[in-house]
């Protein structure tokens, strides 16, 4: 897996965004236009947001990420608007999974060292974050296999024309 | 080996002996999608170029229904479109429909021991009949439209015990409030939660089925409750095909077992802006623009009797506008010839057909700058119901009359005396 660069942003609150605050229930129906979609990111506790994100861009919060409904266009709008990894210290399961599946990957660490603005380098093979202008590194927790191999094949859909099937090695599973 | 709720069902559908921790391919029994979940399920199926497992799909307009702009017309459309050109039977068309997760356990979708799964958090709500059930992603909703399956890992599981009496006006809200309050909106982040105890077997479904439906506020996968004589009775004539009930063994291994006396629970209300930011009703006092009642937490006839008792010859205090939206068509015609209606509107109510509507700051009682609303959904988030600096107060059927009629928020036994 490749290594990816990008600037820090970090909200307020900075535990518990939900699906809501990612894409407010407000525009839940214009669904077909990802792009146009994307444009409304975060809104709600960052009006700004989806104007100042460049693509490659990294989102940093606390516990619970992406908490609250099971609206897959919340990892996607944030896809679409160009955010290339998400590190927390939690995510809510439903948005964990349907992340990788539209093959945004996420990190858990611990978040509290990282600043809004940071340039960082995140090795997601290694699982490692290293911070621009200090140097600092930190080790992130390793991303599931299952969750792994689902990044690689370019998500789920594509996992599972290419294998026909899922083709998730469940025996070698932790 | 002993094993939990979750791991039983997942192993019977894996057709593997598993335990927490392990991922597993597992047979979905049924996969249901609403008005806006639906469509990116839809794209993503197109690419799987396979018939769609058509006795296995469930689709149900709810959020945006009847349409509310041309925008959720064109989305309610395409999943009528799609249920024509695949000729899927279990489409609910309003007027015959409702919210997802009421429809999906009336029409007997659900039954103790299937695994289901839906693109809606609160999915999460079928556990009530001892069925696996978890929300999943749109893409995953295809993955099941084409093969039938999905992965799981299954989850470690916590246990939660009620005992004792319920007092007056205390509903499996309060208790589901309680619990949120205890362990946190990440409390249960992963793990399935089983709900067991007297107290819980002396609830009726529809309370239980409150206390699913709100498992996902505590982050949980699932929130199963054992099935008993109650669940068989509920879907006697109703169910389709034909299910087994599963328990948990009794040396079941749980991550946490915590223990709640019933006596100690009381009439709560869940402040802005967290389902865990519990607290008695009683202690609350705010005044309040709006009442409403309904959702797929408590839009059952039981919540409309609940609400009835109090508001019967009583009115909805000056100021405030009460909302009632039953569940589902079924509902909605119970109401009508019980006389409920007639009780709502006598005393102010304004009364709506099935939606999600105001749940989630849809349409049909979203909310302006400094409102505060006293609701009987489940998500209490920052502008959750409509404008930012609006506010959403958490409860059960019978704080939510109570406070239509007190204009605050005050404990039941204020207005019933």
């Amino acid at each position: 897996m490749t290594i990816l660069r990008g600037r820090v942003h970090r909200f307020d609150p900075n535990d518990n965004i939900n699906t809501d605050y990612i894409i407010s229930g407000r525009y839940k129906f214009k669904i077909d236009d990802i792009r146009k979609l994307a444009e409304h990111v975060m809104e709600d506790i960052d009006p700004d947001f989806a104007s100042r994100i460049e693509k490659g861009d990294i989102i940093v919060a606390g516990r619970n990420f992406g908490c609250g409904s099971s609206r897959e266009q919340a990892p996607r709008a944030l896809k679409a608007a160009g955010v290339s990894v998400i590190i927390a210290e939690s995510f809510a399961r439903i948005f964990y999974r349907s992340a990788f599946n539209i093959g945004l990957p996420l990190l858990t660490c611990e978040t509290g060292w990282v600043r809004s603005g940071d340039l960082i380098e995140v090795d997601l093979s290694k699982g490692e974050i290293r911070r621009g202008s200090t140097g600092t590194v930190m080790s992130t927790s390793r991303i599931p296999q299952v969750m792994q191999i689902l990044l690689s094949d370019g998500g789920l859909t594509s996992h599972i024309m290419k294998h026909n099937g899922f083709s998730l090695e469940t025996d070698k599973m932790e | 080996m002993a094993k939990t709720m979750a791991e039983k069902i997942l192993s019977a559908k894996a057709r593997k002996d598993v335990r927490a921790g392990e991922i597993v391919e597992a047979e979905v029994d049924y996969v249901m999608v609403n008005d806006i979940t639906a469509p990116a399920a839809f794209d993503e199926f197109e690419g799987f170029c396979t018939p769609p497992l058509e006795k296995k799909m469930v689709l149900i307009p709810d959020h945006y229904v009847p349409n509310k702009d041309v925008a959720s017309a064109i989305q309610a459309k395409k999943m009528r479109d799609f249920a024509s050109k695949y000729k899927i039977r279990n489409y609910f068309e309003i007027g015959s429909g409702g919210v997802c997760h009421q429809l999906m356990i009336e029409k007997g979708f659900v039954a103790p021991g299937r695994l289901i799964v839906g693109a809606d958090s609160h999915t999460c709500s079928y556990g009530a009949m001892g069925a696996f059930a978890t929300g999943i992603g749109s893409t995953e909703a295809a993955t099941v439209f084409a093969r039938g399956v999905l992965w799981f890992k299954v989850p470690e599981s916590m246990k939660f015990e009620v005992n004792g009496q319920l007092g007056r006006h205390v509903s499996g809200k309060d208790i589901i409030l309680t619990i949120i309050g205890d362990i946190g909106v990440e409390g249960a982040l992963y793990q399935s939660m089983e709900v067991v105890g007297d107290t819980i077997s002396a609830l009726p479904v529809s309370e239980r089925v409150t206390i699913s439906n709100m498992g996902i506020e505590a982050g949980a996968k699932a929130c199963i409750i054992p099935p008993d004589a109650k669940v068989d009775d509920y879907l006697k004539g109703r169910v389709r095909d034909t299910y087994e009930k599963v328990y948990a063994d009794k040396d079941a291994e749980y991550s946490d077992i915590r223990k709640y006396d019933a006596k100690d629970i009381v009439p709560v209300v869940a402040k802005p802006f967290l389902p865990s930011n519990v607290a008695p009703a009683s202690e609350v006092g705010v005044t309040i623009d709006q009442a409403y009642l309904g959702s797929c937490t408590n839009g059952r006839i039981e919540d409309l009797r609940v609400a009835a008792a109090i508001l019967k010859g009583k009115k909805v205090h000056e100021g405030v506008r009460m909302i009632v939206v039953p569940a589902s068509k079924d509902v909605f015609d119970k109401a009508m010839e019980e006389g409920l209606f007639k009780i709502f509107s006598d005393a102010g109510a304004f009364i709506s057909g099935p939606t999600c509507g105001a749940c989630l700051g849809g349409y049909m009682g979203v909310l302006a700058p400094g409102e505060r609303c006293v609701s009987t959904t489940n998500r209490n988030f920052i502008g959750r119901m409509g404008h930012m600096e609006s506010e959403v107060y958490l409860a059960g059927p019978a704080v939510v009359a109570a406070s239509a009629v007190a204009g605050r928020i005050v404990d039941p036994s204020e207005v019933t005396g």
